[in-house]
């Protein structure tokens, strides 16, 4: 009985999370073959704030990836002549990995790091003759230090000791890491190991293998520690009803990914296909789609999310049976708002590819493809397509972060993801309160901001970076 | 040029008709006008004859897009489409659903609306595009650098933050200005000072880091290395030559924002309890009163077609030959 | 650079010019006067006494509005005293054939009961322009041309006013408003099955408005109410259908309020729509206030009614409000304050912070939204912090009259079930649940403390609840210790054995027991109390699914029937138990009959009972059938029974005479201030704090010499045309 152990679920948010992941190496490997591409990912690999963001954002990554393979456990059977049952509930195998965080739920606010609950309560006790005594205390927290037993007084040291250990561990990786990297260029650039370290870390090499280490190093110096305390403390502390927030910032972060990736993949087809057909044809298809795209941008962008979330919400609500679990609705709305965000931001990109395509068909070369009688799919797609492609990947990492932004902006307002599906959005939406709390509760919103924080702004130097390299007008400057 | 602006404004009837069908299509799709009913009766004792009665009386008890029963052009008037949608054509937004003339409501919650966008906005393009252009001046050096790190982490930073942090800052724990609140009059200032300032703050990151893309551009040039040849100052050079310069795709830009400076900030609104018409829209939306949306969505939708009428007016005020010609 | 540093020292300047409570924000000129400072979170919709429902609307139109009846201000549990009326109405019950019988008549000979109420002479209406009348007593502003309304904005700019005496036939206009069809009142529907002919009224009126062009003024004097009879200018009577005792308390709400038919004729001029001149935005009353400034979206205020009949401070009151100083104003004319604003907040942090800031003297009464702000101690009597006491701010709590529940629709088979084995399962299926979801965390987590756990539909204070072990629910409940302790999870782990669901599985396929639970997103649909939720039913190891949805279609769900497991709140309309069990009153079914009944509970025994219960007086009788009724639905299960909540006021120490009510609303004209030493506290409290701006000043001034230092670098490059 043991092979079925769990049942895989696909959502389909994880369907196209994988299939983006293919989907980018499939475009790295045509782009490297494309020579003016190559030279512009080259131009990545060069810049230092690039790759050090581009690691930071790696791990991020890793996360969202971890979380996007989803499955329901099995439910214990006692009796084995019943058919195999699995659990309503879809867990990820960052779940499984993250466990602990998961299940061990204190009963409300802890502080981080801490072994009492952050509000006194009336602890009842029971005297030895049989008499029921009220004392008021803070209570002892279930698993938050739990190991220690009855001597908290040892949690300093106890921290003390384990970040020392991970930080300590953290420097020998970053050594033995930046060791490994230098023999490895020092075998590739048939140079000694020592002029490779030199140069690897002065900055010559041709990628940007410096900031890629350093960055390592201080991830590893912030991760280890947290890594090490998080198996018996709330390092972020928990929440109202005691949930670890750490817990809920590594799920939040597979949201923040498919929201700020999925949301312009969808809409890629549709505002490449309709701007190069807009710019291309000129005419009336042109106007058509100016009217289209001018139109749908003329709504206030707000209102025009509100009104699709709403209506997503009820052809979701009306169709119950669509769904088995509510990880598969949270997700088809999670996928819907991606939808509804890209239905708003895909006029941008169409504008300016419409722009772009009618600046290129009066190019020389194209005006004789023409004249030659070569067929107009073919010119799109050989001649103006791949000389777009800077345009749509900027389009697509500036557009990253921004989405990032509205999605918790939108989970504020209330029209963003599902309640139950925890995202920065609604991590700031709850957290809100807590500030006005006396005592206040800092630890949700700061450890949410800084996390959010460390994100967008990976995503938007990595941004940067691939502007800088991608776009002509600037490649020449730099 | 008076003819340009007419085809203009005639090219925007279709868009506002499309605009008026996407909002009916997506709200009746959502709300059914029973449900309208429903949420407007309360919740309490409400008949099901209250709610036939209610929407009898607003003209909800018609089909939507087409009356099959008619007969003729009623076919397409007799709707709830035509009926509810023609008359804002001509400015008449008719009530809201709890009764009250939008039209008067509208014009009433402008006054907020604008206290805090407007500031907003000017002192914002000010700070930035000085900031912008201290960047410039100081590029390649260290400050330049910092400079634009600060831009992005400022911008990698949610508008909740600054919302939220600064109401903690200035108002909870510094106790400088009222957190929250409106007066009408002079004695709006202390009101408007906070959200004014986070408004113009967390507008830095992204503005100046634009702006400043755009003055070294202009730097670039030649006219700008023939002016520096001269022996003119940097000083000179970047305030004479490169700030007017680049202030016209600077201007030119931000144009297109003028009209919607009107609706207002949702978040900058409903915060600060300011009752423009920002918050207006979010009230509406969580109470789902279709009339009062569906006037926003076309407000909203008309200024931004005189925004786009605007800039593209602004480009030929500051045409090329009118540029060079001194 | 130079307008960047101006930017920053220019407040900084205006800052050094004032001194404390820069934070103030009030207008100047308000300060040191007698105004009580509020606020309220949604905008009013109504404030027509025939159309207000809804508690933030109360808050206004209790003051305003002078039904003839009121709530004692200080007596518990809550009784009825007169308010416009002389006294309390006694009513007079009459057989099919109108012959009187005495008052202990059975139920089913009375055919009619009379309720004649003699109202207050004397008592006159607030300064109105509909009341302004000129030398020959004409009135001023009717027949209107829409050109003299050019330059009126608000009712304020009427420039005369006048007032007249308060007559019985103020009274019955109101009573036909309520059938006015434009109005839509919301309790039409209720009123119509018990006021003689008001039926009939609502069916002529419909009619004669279709005769009517839109808009213009329906003259309901010309239509006659039989149930309703004028019998001199101060006195009048209701007639209703068999016997109504809970009447009276309707008799206590703004529905039956006057509305003086001046005041409906000039608001239906034309052209008055058009300015949102309507009584449902400037209402007329006789109460101790009256609306002077409306403006729903940010400010509201109320100011003292000149022609106020003069009602006087209780002096009587329960038991410890002599102790608590309740009692230190007996006899003092009210209202005792001059003015009352309100401020609308819509976000609670803001709200918070300047309750304690001092700007507001009480929280306001949808405070709900301190929920999270005030950290409330669990168990063993709540309390606020001791920071928070040494500023000498009161906590006042009451249990309200109001009950939460998670309901269970009997319609659906597996928590309802429909046949006789499949019933038993359910109901046991119910008790596992009801044992298993603990309220007492709930309250201690959600609520802050701010509730009681539900052991039957009454909350305290309702004429029925019983206390102690007399008053637990044996299902789930056993009593020990002196108190109520929740049975262990084997107990209801045990239930679930028994109903075919052993370890959550089926018995007999194996299938995982999975359940629904329909719910709004916010409120109860918040991810938080959705993951507690779904704790709970881990417990027994059912799978909890949780289905959220928008309000809309939730009650379309309730109302087909479609739900499994739902939430819901009721908030009592008046103190009689008959308004909670009617909840669950087999008529009341929600698919059959459109009711209130969204579990669809039908149990005739239960029926019977509360068809017997429902008319009958306060007796011992009563308090026994009442017993039967919840050990009925106890045993039943239809509602997993939640809390019943605990409406809370926070009051600073220089506002007297609060007492937490949550069943009268006309509660402000009974407060006082202590104006002095409000303004000394507020002085104490917001001092500002300027150092933080010195120091942004100093660090933006330290950026400053970098770079001019690199200015100075830079000026001398430029003559090696760098670059």
């Amino acid at each position: 009985m043991t092979f079925t152990l769990v049942l895989p679920v696909l959502l389909w948010s994880d369907m196209l999370v994988w299939l983006l992941v293919l989907a980018g190496f499939v475009l790295g490997a045509l782009s490297w073959r494309n020579l003016p591409l190559r030279a512009a990912w080259r131009r990545v690999g060069r810049s230092r704030p690039g790759m050090a963001s581009a690691t930071v954002l790696v791990v991020f990554v890793l996360i969202g990836l971890l979380d996007s393979l989803h499955y329901r456990p099995r439910l214990e059977n006692r009796d084995p002549s019943q058919p195999a049952a699995y659990a309503i509930e879809v867990l990820s195998v960052l779940d499984a990995m993250a466990s602990p965080l998961r299940a061990r739920n204190e009963k409300t606010y802890s502080e981080p790091l801490a072994t009492r609950a952050y509000a006194k309560e009336s602890i009842e006790v029971r005297e030895a003759d049989g008499r029921v005594s009220t004392t008021r205390d803070f209570p002892r927290l279930k698993f938050g230090g739990a190991h220690l037993g009855e001597s908290e007084e040892k949690r300093d040291a106890d921290v003390l000791k384990r970040v020392l250990a991970a930080e300590a561990l953290a420097l020998i990786v970053v050594v033995l890491a930046s060791l490994g990297g230098a023999c490895l260029l020092a075998h590739r650039q048939g140079v000694s190991a020592r002029q490779a370290w030199s140069s690897l870390w002065k900055g010559e090499t041709e990628f940007a293998w410096n900031a890629v280490l350093v960055t390592l190093g201080v991830l590893l110096l912030a991760w280890l520690p947290v890594l090490a305390l998080c198996v018996d403390y709330h390092v972020f502390g928990t929440d109202k009803v005691g949930q670890d927030v750490f817990y809920q910032i590594l799920k939040s972060v597979r949201t923040a990914l498919v929201i700020g990736l999925v949301t312009t993949l969808v809409t890629l087809p549709v505002a490449i296909m309709l701007g190069i057909l807009a710019g291309y044809f000129r005419g009336w298809v042109d106007d058509v789609i100016q009217y289209l795209y001018t139109t749908l941008s003329s709504i206030p962008g707000v209102l025009l999310i509100a009104a699709a979330v709403l209506m997503m919400q009820v052809i979701i609500d009306t169709h119950p049976q669509w769904f088995a679990t509510a990880a598969e609705r949270a997700d088809l709305r999670l996928l819907a708002l991606c939808f509804i965000l890209g239905l708003t931001s895909w006029t941008g990109l169409c504008r300016l590819l419409r722009g772009e395509t009618l600046k290129l068909r009066e190019l020389e070369y194209i005006q004789a493809a023409q004249a030659f009688g070569v067929a107009d799919l073919r010119i799109l797609l050989r001649h103006i397509l791949p000389n777009l492609m800077h345009i749509v990947i900027i389009a697509l990492v500036m557009d990253f972060s921004g989405l990032v932004l509205a999605e918790a902006v939108l989970s504020y307002i209330g029209i963003g993801v599902d309640p139950t599906m925890i995202s920065f959005g609604t991590m700031i939406n709850n957290a809100r309160m807590e500030l006005a709390r006396e005592p206040m509760v800092w630890w949700s919103l700061i450890s949410t901001f800084a996390f959010m924080f460390a994100l967008v702004l990976a995503a938007n130097l990595l941004a940067d970076a691939m502007r800088d390299a991608f776009d002509p007008r600037l490649a020449g400057a730099s | 040029m008076l003819a340009y602006i007419a085809r203009r404004l005639l090219y925007a009837i279709p868009i506002l008709i499309g605009v008026n069908l996407i909002t009916f299509a997506l709200f009746f799709i959502v709300n059914t006008p029973d449900d309208m009913a429903r949420m407007q009766l309360g919740v309490k004792r409400v008949t099901p004859e209250a709610i036939e009665k209610w929407k009898a009386e607003r003209g909800y008890d018609k089909p939507l897009f087409v009356n099959g029963k008619a007969s003729g052009a009623a076919v397409l008037t007799d709707t709830i489409f035509f009926t509810k949608s023609a008359r804002m054509f001509v400015g008449d937004f008719g009530r809201a659903e709890d009764g009250r003339d939008i039209t008067r409501e509208i014009a009433s919650r402008m006054g907020p609306s604008l206290a805090i966008a407007l500031p907003t906005f000017i002192l914002g393009l000010f700070v930035t595009v000085s900031f912008a252009l201290l960047l410039a001046f100081f590029r390649a050096t260290y400050l330049d650098f910092w400079g634009v790190v600060l831009c992005v982490a400022m911008m990698s930073i949610s508008g909740l933050f600054y919302i939220i942090g600064g109401q903690y800052l200035i108002s909870k724990l510094w106790r400088l200005v009222p957190i929250s609140g409106y007066s009408a009059g002079l004695d709006a200032w202390k009101f408007l000072i906070l959200p004014v300032a986070i408004g113009v703050i967390s507008g830095i990151g992204s503005s100046t880091r634009w702006y400043r893309t755009i003055f070294l551009e202009e730097i670039g040039k030649d006219y700008v290395r023939t002016a520096r040849a001269k022996g003119l100052s940097e000083i000179t050079v970047l305030f004479r030559h490169v700030l007017r310069n680049a202030l016209i795709p600077i201007l030119t830009g931000v144009v297109v924002a003028i009209p919607l400076l009107f609706m207002g900030s949702l978040l900058t609104e409903s915060f600060f309890g300011i009752p423009g018409l920002g918050s207006y829209t979010i009230d509406a939306i969580s109470a789902q009163d279709f009339a009062v949306v569906r006037a926003m969505v076309f407000i909203g939708s008309v200024l931004y077609i005189l925004g786009l009428i605007l800039t593209d007016i602004s480009y030929t005020v500051v045409d090329p030959r009118i540029r060079f010609d001194r | 650079m130079l307008g960047f540093r101006a930017a920053i020292l220019l407040p900084l300047l205006l800052l050094a010019a004032c001194g404390n409570e820069q934070n103030d924000p009030y207008p100047a000129n308000e300060r040191g006067q007698n105004i009580l400072y509020s606020a309220f979170t949604e905008r009013p919709k109504h404030l027509d006494p025939a159309r207000s429902y809804a508690e933030d609307e109360s808050v206004f139109t209790a003051q305003i509005y002078e039904p003839p009846l009121q709530y004692h201000y200080l007596k518990r549990p809550y009784v009825l005293v007169a308010g416009a009326a002389a006294e309390v109405p006694e009513p007079a019950y009459f057989d099919a054939a109108g012959t009187p019988l005495p008052a202990d008549a059975p139920q089913g000979m009375i055919a009619h009961s009379v309720y004649e109420i003699r109202i207050r002479p004397g008592i006159r209406y607030q300064p109105h322009p509909a009341f302004a009348v000129d030398g020959e007593g004409r009135p001023v502003y009717n027949d209107l041309e829409p050109s003299k309304l050019a330059g009126i904005d608000t009712l304020g700019d009427f420039a005369r006013t006048g007032t007249r005496e308060l007559t019985a036939d103020d009274y019955i206009y109101q009573i036909k408003r309520l059938a006015h069809p434009r109005l839509h009142s919301p309790i039409f529907g209720t009123m119509a099955a018990h006021i003689v002919g008001l039926k009939e009224l609502g069916e002529t009126l419909q009619r004669e408005i279709g005769k009517l062009p839109g808009g213009a003024w329906l003259d309901l004097d010309r239509y006659p109410l039989d149930g309703v009879e004028r019998v001199d200018r101060h006195t009048y009577r209701i007639k209703l259908i068999g016997k109504y005792p809970q009447f009276r308390y309707w008799l206590a709400m703004p529905f039956f309020a006057p509305v003086p038919r001046e005041a409906d004729r000039f608001y239906s001029q034309p052209g008055m729509v058009e300015k949102n001149l309507t009584l449902d935005w400037y209402p007329v009353g006789t109460g101790p206030f009256m609306l002077v400034e409306n403006n729903p979206n940010s400010r509201m205020v109320l100011a003292r009614n000149p022609n106020f009949h003069g009602e006087t401070y209780p002096c009587e009151g329960e038991e410890g409000d002599r102790a608590a100083g309740l009692l230190a104003d007996c006899g003092k004319p009210l209202p005792l304050i001059d003015k009352a604003v309100f401020t609308r907040e819509k976000e609670s942090v803001p709200y918070w912070n300047k309750f304690l800031q001092g700007y507001y003297d009480a929280s306001g009464i949808s405070s709900d939204s301190f929920d999270q702000a005030v950290r409330f101690d669990v168990g063993g009597g709540v309390q606020i912090s001791e920071e928070m006491q040494a500023k000498g701010i009161r906590l006042l709590t009451r249990v309200r009259a109001s009950t939460f529940y998670m309901g269970f629709n009997f319609l659906d088979p597996v928590v309802g079930g429909r046949d006789s084995v499949n019933e038993a399962r359910a109901r046991k299926l119910r008790q596992a649940l009801s044992i298993a979801i603990d309220q007492e965390e709930f309250i201690s987590i959600f609520l802050n403390g701010r509730g009681i756990a539900a052991m039957n539909p009454l909350p305290p204070g309702i004429f029925g609840h019983a206390e102690g072990e007399a008053g637990i629910n044996p299902v789930v409940y056993d009593w020990m210790d002196g108190k109520a302790e929740r049975k262990p999870i084997a107990v209801a782990k045990k239930l679930l054995a028994e109903a075919g669901w052993p370890n959550g599985r089926d018995a007999r396929t194996g299938e995982p027991l999975v359940l629904n639970l329909d719910t709004t997103s916010g409120g109860m649909g918040d991810k938080s109390t959705l993951d507690w939720l779904t704790r709970q039913f881990a417990k027994l190891d059912i799978q909890l699914v949780v289905r959220s949805t928008d309000f809309n279609r939730f009650q379309e769900k309730i109302r087909k029937g479609a739900v499994q497991i739902y939430f819901f709140g009721w908030n009592a309309d008046y103190p009689d138990p008959e308004n909670f069990f009617f909840l669950l009153a087999g008529s009341e079914g929600k698919v059959a009959s459109g009711g209130e009944n969204s579990s669809n509970y039908v149990n005739a025994d239960y029926d019977r009972l509360f068809v017997e219960m429902k008319d009958m007086d306060n007796t011992p009788q009563r308090a026994e059938i009442i017993n039967r009724m919840n050990r009925i639905l106890q045993e039943d299960a239809p509602w997993v029974f939640g809390f019943h909540s605990k409406s809370y006021t926070l009051a600073h120490a220089w506002l007297h005479n609060r007492k937490p009510n949550d069943v009268a609303n006309n509660i402000l004209k009974y407060q006082r201030i202590d104006v002095a030493e409000r303004a000394r506290l507020r002085h104490e409290w917001n001092v500002p704090v300027v150092w933080p701006l010195v120091l942004i000043g100093a660090a933006l001034a330290s950026v400053a010499v970098p770079a001019v230092l690199a200015y100075r670098r830079r000026e001398r490059g430029t003559a090696r045309n760098w670059r």
